[in-house]
């Protein structure tokens, strides 16, 4: 599985969210030190979950980081966060 | 540094010890990541001279402070002993003036050159 789809389902298992944009951001960063270069090590995601309402940032980024833990120990080299409960505006 | 009970000693130690700790990849003059750039130019738009700490030059630092905050990437700020978070969050406070506040709120002394 891609790792792209393998963010998507833990996440989506995880915390049912009513919005998951999954960007693969690799290009980007394709250049730099200790970038792995494998195509798929960046990404940016942008969550939107019922189960972030009341949770502070940290606790949010918690969440996802708990979800992804095998993958960020392992081919996941930088995840860029956006999460947001459903009744707040999307920051980008 | 090997010894991981060591190593998170000397983390516990350089968090309580210092106002603003910002651990990253590179320094902010030089920064060797975007991320880690980021939060070192935030730093500086709100005068913050934070005591940084380059995880690249000690492998035992780079993956304890992971530990140490249960949190897997770099970089990661520390106010006064507390872990605030990493570049999204960072940026997402700033923005907003959070971050500006709670280093105010602090006590942390601010530049009087801050832009923000």
């Amino acid at each position: 599985m891609s790792l792209e789809n393998e963010i998507r389902t833990k996440l989506m298992i995880a915390l049912e969210p009513t919005r998951l944009d999954v960007v693969n951001e690799s290009e980007l960063h394709a250049g730099h030190r200790s970038s792995p270069g494998t195509g798929e090590s960046h990404f940016r995601l942008i969550v939107v979950s019922p189960r972030f309402t009341g949770v502070s940032r940290v606790g949010r980024h918690r969440l996802i980081n708990e979800a992804l833990a095998e993958e960020l120990k392992g081919r996941l080299h930088a995840l860029a966060v956006h999460a947001h409960a459903p009744d707040e505006p999307i920051t980008q | 540094m090997n010894d991981q009970q060591a190593v998170q000693d000397h983390l516990r130690q350089l968090v309580g010890s210092n106002d603003v700790v910002l651990f990253m990849k590179g320094t902010t003059q030089f920064p060797q990541c975007g991320f880690s750039a980021q939060v070192g130019q935030i730093m500086q738009l709100i005068g913050i001279e934070p005591t940084q700490v380059n995880v690249l030059d000690d492998m035992g630092v780079r993956e304890g402070i992971k530990e140490f905050s249960n949190w897997p990437t770099i970089p990661q700020l520390y106010v006064k002993g507390e872990f605030v978070g990493g570049c999204d969050i960072i940026r997402e406070m700033y923005e907003q003036g959070e971050l500006q506040d709670m280093l105010d709120e602090k006590g942390v002394t601010r530049a009087k050159t801050a832009l923000a």
